[in-house]
C-alpha cells in the first residue's frame, strides 16, 4: 500500500483530468487506470454552477488533489490554495508554481516559501518540483507529505530523462516519492517503479492517446509490473559471461614462466 | 510586483534582406525544417516560403499532434464584448475609422453590465474587452473602472485597444487585466505609414513597443497579430516571429498568444492589397504551429463557419464564438449596425459549441481564475 499522510492507496497511479476530449472518456479513462488521486486544476474549476468534471469525479469517489497551476508567485499558490480547500472541501494539494508558461517548469524558490506556509496552515503538501535532491530534502524539512519530482517538462513525454537524480531523491527521501511529468510510455511508467519510486502522474499521455481507456489500462498494469519487479528483487545488470576469453585463455594452458 | 527587463528596443529585420531569404528556400529546407525537433526562426521561414506548400497535408498532420499533446484535445471558447467604436485614428480598412460618418457610441456602466449578463447568460468566462483608440472618452480610467465592475462576475478579461504605457498596464493588471492584445497590424513600416494615417496608432515604434510594456508590468498574456492582407504575409508573419522570440526571452512570465485575423469587407469598401487564399492560412497556421508548440493560436468569427471547422484541429486553440463586433450588439442594442468588421460565422453559440463537440474537443470556458491573481 502506499501511504501518504496517513491515508493508504491501492494504486500507485495518480492522474490528472486535463486534456481529454470530454467528462465521459475521461471518467472511464480514471476507471481504466485503477486510480484513486487525481488532481484537476482550480483555473478550470467552474466556481459558481455545477463542475461538469468536479462533481461527477467526487461522485465517483475519487481523491481529490487540487493544483494550484497557473500560480506564478509563492503568494499567488497560497492564495489560491486557500480557496480552493473552501470550494473543494479538501486539505490535500499539488503545489504547482510555474512563473514559466512556455516548458511549465517550477520555480524551486517559491515554491519552498509557499511550501512552508501551507504546511503551517494546514495543507497536505505535493509539491511539484525539478529533480533536484537537495530541494526535495527541504521540502520534507519543511513538512510537505510527498515530492513529486518530473521526470522531463509537462506533456513532453520525454520519459526519464532525470534518471540519474531521482535515484539520489528515491535513495535519500523518506516521504513518498511520486514522479511526475514527462511520461509518455507505459514502459517508462514501469522503469520509475523499478527505479523505486513510491508512485507515478500521468496525464498527457493518457489523456491525449487515440484511445484513452486503453492507454489508462496500459500504464495501470506497467506501475503494477514496475511495482512488482521492484518487490521482487530486479536483477543488477551484471558483467556478460564470456563464452571464451581470448585474451586471457594462455593462462589456462599451463606453463607458468615463473614456475619451477 | 515581479522585477522584469523593461527595454523595448526591437525592430523587426530588414524586410528585402529576408524577403529574399525567404523566396530562396527550397524543398530539402522544408524537409531539414519538418525533421527537426525545435525550430528556428530560420526554418519558419522555411514553412511559410512557397517551397512549403507541396508539404501542406505534412504540416497539417504535424501542427495537429504538437497541439494535442500540448493542449489536448480542447478549446478555450472566449466573447469579444465591443465597449466602444469612438476612434480618433484613420484606419483604411477599419470600419471605426474617425472619418467614417457612423454613430459613435461608448458603452455606459449599466450598458455593460447588460452586455455582460448576456454573454454570461450564454456560458462565457472569458470576455475580450474591445475598442477603438479614443483615449479621451475610452482611456486607462475608464478600462479601470470597467475591470472594477465585471471583475467579480468573470473569470478572465482580456483587453484589445490603444497602447498604453507601463505604467497604465501596472494599473489595469492590479484591476484584475489578465491579458493585452496589439496587434502590430504589419511590420513593413512604409505599408504601416500608407494605412494609418492620422492618430495615435500613425506613430509605429509606439505600438510595437507595448507589448514588452505590458509585459513588464506583469500581464500575464500578451496577443500578437498581423492583419493578413495589408502587406505580404509570409514575411510579415516572419516579423512577428522574431518579434515573438525577443519577448519570450524578456517577459519569460507571461504567455503569449497569435491571431489570425484575414482582412474582410468592412466599411469603406477597403480591399486586401495581399489577400490570403484559404490554403495561404492554413500554411500559415500550421507554420506556427510548428515554429512554436506552446503559442496559443486564436481564430475569430471573421472566417466563415465551414473554414473554421476545418481549421480547427489543425493547431488552433481558441475561438470566439456568437460574436458581435459592435458596442451594445449583444443585449443593449442588437439590431443597429456599427460593426468594426462584418463576420462570417453567424453561426449561435450552441451551433458552435456542438460542432466543437462534434469535432471531438472539449469546449473550455474557464482558464483561469481570479483568485490566482494577487493585486499589488
Amino acid at each position: 500500500m502506499l501511504t501518504i499522510a496517513n491515508t493508504s492507496f491501492s494504486s500507485r497511479l495518480l492522474t490528472g483530468t486535463g486534456k481529454f476530449s470530454n467528462a465521459g472518456i475521461m471518467l472511464d479513462a480514471l476507471a481504466s487506470s485503477g486510480t484513486e488521486l487525481v488532481t484537476l486544476a482550480l483555473r478550470r474549476l467552474d466556481r459558481r454552477d455545477r463542475d461538469a468534471i468536479f462533481e461527477p469525479l467526487q461522485a465517483a469517489g475519487y481523491r481529490l488533489l487540487p493544483n494550484t497551476s497557473g500560480a506564478r508567485t509563492a503568494e499567488e499558490a497560497i492564495q489560491a490554495a486557500q480557496l480552493t480547500r473552501e470550494a473543494m472541501g479538501t486539505p490535500w494539494l499539488k503545489l504547482e508554481i510555474h512563473p514559466d508558461p512556455r516548458y511549465l517548469l517550477p520555480d524551486p524558490v517559491e515554491t519552498l516559501k509557499a511550501a512552508e506556509r501551507l504546511v503551517q496552515l494546514g495543507f497536505i503538501v505535493l509539491p511539484y518540483v525539478h529533480a533536484d535532491p537537495v530541494l526535495c530534502k527541504r521540502l520534507e524539512e519543511a513538512g510537505c507529505a510527498a515530492v513529486m519530482p518530473l521526470a522531463a517538462p509537462i506533456g513532453s513525454n520525454q520519459g526519464l530523462v532525470t534518471a540519474p537524480f531521482l535515484d539520489i531523491i528515491i535513495e535519500q527521501s523518506r516521504v513518498p516519492v511520486i514522479v511526475d511529468a514527462g511520461l509518455g510510455a507505459p514502459s517508462q511508467a514501469a522503469e520509475a517503479m523499478e527505479r523505486g519510486a513510491d508512485a507515478v502522474l500521468v496525464n498527457t499521455a493518457i489523456a491525449t492517446a487515440t484511445d484513452p481507456v486503453a492507454m489508462a489500462a496500459a500504464f495501470k498494469a506497467a506501475v503494477d509490473a514496475g511495482y512488482q519487479a521492484r518487490q521482487a528483487g530486479l536483477a543488477t545488470p551484471g558483467l556478460r559471461a564470456a563464452a571464451s576469453s581470448p585474451l586471457t585463455a594462455f593462462l589456462e594452458s599451463g606453463g607458468d614462466t615463473h614456475a619451477g | 510586483m515581479i522585477p522584469m527587463q523593461a527595454d523595448h528596443d526591437f525592430q523587426p529585420p530588414d524586410w528585402q534582406t529576408s524577403g529574399l531569404s525567404l523566396y530562396a528556400k527550397t524543398a530539402a529546407d522544408v524537409e531539414r525544417a519538418l525533421a527537426r525537433p525545435q525550430r528556428t526562426t530560420d526554418d519558419l521561414m522555411a514553412l511559410l516560403s512557397p517551397a512549403a506548400r507541396p508539404y501542406l497535408e505534412t504540416m497539417a498532420q504535424l501542427s495537429h499532434q504538437l497541439t494535442v499533446q500540448r493542449f489536448g484535445r480542447v478549446q478555450q471558447l472566449f466573447a469579444p464584448l465591443y465597449v466602444s467604436n469612438a476612434c480618433a485614428n484613420e484606419c483604411d480598412y477599419c470600419g471605426f475609422s474617425m472619418s467614417n460618418r457612423v454613430r459613435r457610441k461608448v458603452l455606459t456602466a449599466a450598458e455593460l453590465a447588460m452586455e455582460v449578463a448576456y454573454l454570461k447568460r450564454q456560458g462565457f468566462e472569458h470576455v475580450l474587452l474591445v475598442a477603438g483608440e479614443a483615449p479621451r472618452v475610452a482611456g486607462v480610467d475608464y478600462f479601470e473602472r470597467a475591470l472594477q465592475q465585471l471583475g467579480p462576475e468573470v473569470a478572465q478579461i482580456s483587453l484589445e485597444v490603444q497602447p498604453m504605457s507601463t505604467e497604465d498596464y501596472r494599473r489595469l493588471h492590479r484591476a484584475g487585466l489578465h491579458a493585452v492584445l496589439v496587434y502590430q497590424e504589419t511590420y513593413h513600416r512604409p505599408t504601416y505609414h500608407q494605412y494609418h494615417t492620422r492618430g495615435n496608432k500613425a506613430d509605429y515604434d509606439h505600438r510595437l513597443a507595448a507589448l514588452g510594456r505590458a509585459g513588464a508590468a506583469g500581464i500575464h498574456r500578451l496577443g500578437m497579430g498581423v492583419l493578413l492582407g495589408l502587406a505580404d504575409w509570409r514575411l510579415d508573419s516572419l516579423m512577428a516571429a522574431h518579434h515573438l522570440r525577443y519577448l519570450e526571452r524578456r517577459c519569460w512570465r507571461s504567455r503569449f498568444s497569435m491571431s489570425f485575423p484575414r482582412l474582410r469587407p468592412a466599411e469603406g469598401g477597403f480591399v486586401a492589397p495581399h489577400p490570403l487564399s484559404d490554403a495561404d492560412l492554413v500554411q500559415l497556421i500550421c507554420a506556427w504551429r510548428l515554429f512554436s508548440p506552446d503559442l496559443e493560436l486564436s481564430l475569430s468569427t471573421r472566417e466563415p463557419a465551414a473554414l473554421r471547422e476545418h481549421l480547427l484541429p489543425l493547431g488552433v486553440t481558441s475561438l470566439s464564438a456568437g460574436s458581435s463586433t459592435r458596442p451594445g450588439g449583444y443585449a443593449v442594442e442588437p439590431d443597429i449596425a456599427l460593426e468594426q468588421f462584418s463576420i462570417d460565422d453567424n453561426r449561435t453559440l450552441k451551433d458552435v459549441v456542438a460542432a466543437v463537440q462534434r469535432l471531438d474537443y472539449q469546449p473550455v470556458w474557464k482558464d483561469w481564475d481570479p483568485q490566482l491573481h494577487v493585486s499589488k
